[in-house]
């Protein structure tokens, strides 16, 4: 019988979609044990948390994104489906959302101007090169459609994708603090919230920890900001003397 | 088969809103208008097919999970983030802090200004 050596199987299982796959899955399944022992906090979110873990897998075994995502692919591609199927919550509590929508609306638009212009003023105040302060300006913006803001406006589309990733933990682990500051209980505001300035992460963490009343009024905020702000920012950052 | 069926609404929805997307050049992706697609349609029919919400809630339920592939992305702008890194942290910060509580306030204000011109009670269960 022939052994292979363990190199030989490591060529063979490194250019496999099956490792990613299962790799993922598992440090998955790792970072919501340790979320949950360390009582739940958001500061260790369960997504910020395995991504953590992967980057310093792919590391340690020097494997560069583009294999690792040749697997993990296959979970992405699941977004799709799963930002449709956000109708469903929608459509359950329709009456809601149309008795809301005026004040919907406008805490939309104050949330979108105030995401931009702080961001915008922050990142000049504090020295940032143009192409990171334009990846930037989008960063509150449900990835995919942040790149293409990113781009129409000059900034680096793959990297507002990271800094959109990165908003939507940091705002996740604010969140909570935020709403007990300001003293919010109403799963509709503490939903619709997250989505506007957490965007996917926000929504997902809205169904997970707050319910579907929360989650359904995220993917809408998450929806409306993305159409929004698609509209808006051109505008804001001339208004600040770009492009 | 109910899986499938679901499975196959979405996909369908997701690629109606593809096309649009593509077809009229819109900033938008795809399956942000098959969101929309899929809620007209569900106005329409006036009720969720029980397969759509099976797969539709099941994927919803593990919707942080389907995030973390496009995450670990980051490792790749390692560079360019560290050539900003304080400005970039200090102002993601801060101003995600900003925005949650100004959204959050002014949410809050107009339910309530709402709720009570309607003589009702908040809209809280």
């Amino acid at each position: 019988m022939n052994v292979a050596t363990l190199d030989q199987l490591w060529v063979y299982l490194s250019g496999n979609p099956l490792l990613s796959l299962l790799a993922t899955l598992l440090v998955f399944t790792l970072a919501v044990r340790v979320n949950r022992a360390v009582g739940g906090t958001p500061l260790l979110h369960p997504v910020t948390l395995s991504i953590i873990m992967l980057i310093a897998l792919l590391l340690l075994v020097d494997m560069d994104y583009r294999t690792y995502f040749e697997g993990a692919q296959f979970i992405h591609f699941l977004l799709g489906p799963a930002t449709v199927a956000l109708a469903i919550p929608l459509y359950d509590h329709r009456e809601r959302v149309r008795r809301l929508l005026w004040p919907l609306l406008l805490a939309c638009g104050a949330g979108i101007v105030t995401a931009v212009a702080s961001t915008l003023g922050l990142a000049m105040l504090l020295g940032a090169r143009t192409e990171t302060l334009l990846s930037l300006a989008p960063r509150s913006v449900t990835s995919p459609i942040a790149m293409g803001i990113a781009e129409q406006i000059g900034g680096i589309p793959s990297l507002a994708a990271g800094l959109v990733l990165l908003t939507g933990s940091i705002g996740c682990a604010l969140g909570p603090w935020i709403f007990r500051l300001l003293r919010i209980k109403d799963p509709v505001v503490q939903g619709f919230t997250l989505g506007l300035a957490a965007h996917g992460f926000g929504t997902a963490h809205a169904f997970a920890r707050l319910g579907a009343v929360a989650g359904a009024f995220s993917g809408l905020a998450m929806g409306l900001t993305g159409l929004l702000t698609a509209f808006l920012l051109p505008l804001i950052t001339r208004l600040f003397g770009f492009s | 088969m109910p899986l499938i069926m679901g499975m196959s609404m979405l996909l369908a929805c997701q690629f109606a809103g593809e096309l649009v997307a593509r077809g009229l050049t819109l900033p938008i992706p795809g399956p942000v208008i098959g969101m929309v697609i899929l809620l007209v349609a569900l106005m329409i029919r006036g009720k969720v097919p029980s397969s759509l919400r099976l797969t539709g809630e099941g994927l919803l339920r593990y919707l942080t999970l389907l995030f973390v592939p496009a995450g670990v992305g980051l490792m790749v702008h390692f560079e360019l983030i560290a050539a900003d890194l304080w400005p970039i942290v200090v102002t993601l910060v801060a101003s995600t802090a900003v925005t949650l509580g100004v959204t959050a306030w002014v949410l809050e204000r107009l339910q309530h200004g709402d709720s009570r011109r309607n003589g009702q009670p908040e809209g809280k269960a």
